[in-house]
């Protein structure tokens, strides 16, 4: 019987992380709907922006004070880790705060005290967030797709972090042991004189229960992160590196369209001609994309790691301008319409079977699409290197090249292009005259 | 003005030491066919030995490609590779952030690969060579504020060249508070130039306009004619003609050297 909490704690442990495991699959499976696209050259400059970015959080700091207080609660999160490796091993081998006998009264005192102060820290920025989020008017979290879901995800993260770093405080404001060693608790000493009025076995029924609490809290706060934009927390690190590193302005050049390009030019290609062997069975490729499946798993990862921080919005000139647009809003439905392709595929044993929706349309209007002016700040704010701009351009390429839907004037100045290589109606013999035009 | 075609240099039998891409609106925009010609007046006074296309010049694609026709910038982008690599092209200059970016960044993939320059990137090393100099001082004491091109400035990162260019001009260079990376679009790019607004409650280079006038400028300095024409639309609407000047960056060189 004594090794039931033991045999508990296991199973416990065991069964959090299976689901989260598999739920991280299905993640990943639905990233891989997701076309090809090489991004394993340049390796070192991959790393480098890794760690300056994820790890180093210099685009956070862009805007001091959130930059300022999401650094503290990033740090705070994985230092106090550490604790959690403690709590695991305590919690298999029914043993008591088993590093303080490993590394010494003194040291493991002065690492508990730096964690409670963190802890206090956390606890602090957390409700300055909340403050934020829901008492001061910042206008980027009440854009309209920030309604529901989203608002609440942003508060029910804060609240659980409120509560994980109340029981770390009092899980050792009632270890009556640790407080008498007088060591490391510098925060907690404060908390312990609460319960001085109870008896020693209610005490250690708090402590107790505080220290389950703490560890189921932190099991179900890993596998609420699938549900939750809060999965940045781990997919900033992938989708830093795995982001762009070409210059902003530098799009793709289509390759297939290049290949019918270059046949359309040749002089001495023939139309008739069959195709060579071994492509006759050549599908032929669709241009632009109209849904997730579309889209390279680049930008799939991209929709899974937005953090609706909405920095993106707040500084598109479209958006700022009263326009439908919000980058924000792109990568939230893409990862919308990607969860839904996802559950699709579950239900189906494995095949997706047509649902009649898709991104364009059920999600983003063209009006969103046509917004845009490539201007690329939204690409340039995004503190995780998301490239919004780029799942818009893959989408105009599709309404323009499947479905002939570019607005009138901008077909005005397409045909004005191909007759007149110009995008005004001028005749390319004038092309000169503003040389003698003075 | 003498403006040499690539046409003319090969039929004497020479190869310029760099093509001037004048781009559709330098060569028809009236209000940037200035800036085309005071461009040339600055590469006459430094001797810079160069050419344009003239009527072998096409669109490079730019607005195709980013209205979402791929097909028509391939095309295009093909087309004038073809010409550019006949002539032999090694050295490209452009006074429009949009063909600079096509140029250099886009057409290498298809097989175009020449050494491209913006205008103030140029002008600038021609003045670090000491084959151009600004020594007029007329401009003294003038506010001035530079509106960052996105194709420009976030698309390529060139931030320096334009402001190191406005300083020598002995003015007052202000930033306004969106600048540099966070600069905001003009709202031509992406094709916007060619199309009316999605409905909204504000035109952007209205918006643009008032980050500009809140410097209190006696000059809106641009290094591109998209953003020219905008931003001398919204000093239009705000009825300030009268007080805000719009000058390309090439336009006040040449204005400070008598050109
Ligand atoms: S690139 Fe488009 S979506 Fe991004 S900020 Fe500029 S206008 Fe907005
Ligand atoms: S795309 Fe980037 S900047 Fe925009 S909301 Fe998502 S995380 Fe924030």
């Amino acid at each position: 019987m004594q090794y039931l909490p033991n045999i508990l704690f296991a199973l416990v442990l065991i069964l959090g992380i299976g689901f989260f495991v598999m739920n991280i699959r299905k993640l990943s499976r639905n990233i891989k709907l997701g076309k090809d696209v090489n991004r394993t050259d340049k390796k070192p400059e991959r790393l480098k922006n890794m760690i300056k970015i994820a790890l180093g959080q210099s685009k956070m700091v862009k805007r001091p004070l959130s930059g300022f207080l999401h650094i503290v609660v990033y740090v705070g999160f994985i230092i106090i880790n550490i604790e959690v490796l403690e709590i695991i091993i305590d919690g298999l081998f029914g043993s008591h705060r088993i590093f303080s006998g490993v590394l010494g009264d003194t040291f493991y005192g002065f690492l508990i005290g730096f964690f409670e102060v963190l802890a206090a820290l956390v606890f602090i920025a957390v409700v300055v967030f909340w403050l934020r989020r829901n008492i001061s008017n910042i206008k980027r979290f009440l854009s309209k797709e920030m309604k529901g879901w989203p608002k609440n995800d942003g508060n029910i993260i804060l609240y659980f972090e409120m509560v994980l770093m109340t029981l770390f405080l009092v899980m050792n404001a009632t270890d009556i042991h640790f407080q008498e060693a007088g060591i490391g608790n510098p925060i907690s000493q404060f908390i312990a004189p609460f319960f001085d009025g109870f008896s020693p076995e209610s005490v250690h029924t708090i402590e107790r229960s505080a220290w389950w609490i703490h560890i189921l809290g932190i099991l179900a706060f890993l596998n609420y992160l699938y549900y939750s934009k809060h999965l940045h927390i781990l997919l900033a690190f992938p989708n830093t590196y795995f982001a762009n590193l070409n210059p902003k302005g530098q799009f793709t050049n289509l390759e297939s369209v290049t290949n019918e390009v270059k046949l359309m030019m040749d002089p001495d290609a023939d139309p008739y001609a069959a195709p060579p062997e071994g492509e006759e069975e050549a599908v032929p490729e669709k241009f632009g994309a109209s849904d997730v499946t579309d889209l390279n798993w680049v930008q799939l990862l991209n929709a899974y790691t937005c953090t609706e921080c909405g920095r993106c919005t707040s500084s598109c000139p479209a958006n700022l301008t009263g326009k439908e647009l919000s980058p924000r809003k792109i990568m939230m439905d893409t990862r919308d319409r990607l969860e839904e392709v996802g559950r699709n595929i579950d239900a189906n044993k494995g095949t997706f079977v047509d649902d009649g929706k898709q991104l364009l349309n059920d999600y983003i209007s063209p009006e969103e699409l046509w917004a845009c002016t490539s201007c690329n700040a939204c690409v340039e704010e995004c503190p995780v290197n998301i490239d919004p701009l780029s799942i818009i351009m893959d989408m105009r390429r599709y309404l323009v090249m499947e479905e002939s839907a570019a607005p009138q004037e901008l077909n005005m100045m397409m045909t004005n292009i191909e007759n007149n290589g110009a995008p005004w109606q001028y005749n390319q013999q004038d092309r000169l005259n503003w040389a003698n035009e003075e | 003005m003498i403006v040499p075609t690539m046409a003319d240099m090969m039929a004497q039998g020479k190869q310029p030491e760099v093509l001037f891409w004048v781009g559709a609106a330098g060569s028809y925009d009236d209000r940037a066919k200035k800036i085309s010609r005071a461009f040339v007046k600055i590469l006459h006074q430094a001797n810079v030995d160069f050419a344009v296309l003239g009527t072998e010049e096409s669109s490079t694609g730019d607005a195709a490609k980013r209205a979402g026709n791929e097909f028509l910038f391939q095309m295009q982008a093909m087309m004038n590779i073809e010409v550019l690599n006949g002539y032999e092209v090694k050295k490209i200059v452009t006074c429009d952030p949009h063909s600079f970016n096509t140029l250099k960044n886009e057409y290498p993939s298809l097989g175009g690969k020449y050494e491209v320059f913006h205008h103030t990137q140029f002008i600038q090393n021609l003045i670090s060579e000491g084959r151009l100099n600004i020594d007029d001082t007329s401009l003294k004491g003038k506010r001035v504020t530079f509106h960052d091109p996105c194709y420009l400035g976030r698309a390529n990162e060139v931030y320096e060249s334009p402001r190191a260019l406005i300083k020598r001009l002995g003015v007052n260079l202000t930033e306004m508070k969106r600048n540099k990376s966070t600069a905001l679009c003009c709202g031509a790019g992406g094709a916007q130039m060619f199309k009316d607004a999605e409905k909204g409650d504000k035109e952007i280079n209205v918006l643009r306009t008032e980050d500009a006038l809140e410097t209190k400028p006696n000059i809106i300095a641009t290094g591109c004619p998209y953003c020219n024409t905008m931003m001398t639309d919204g000093i239009k609407f705000k009825e300030k003609e009268a007080e805000v000047e719009v000058k390309d960056i090439a336009e006040l060189i040449a204005e400070a050297n008598k050109l």
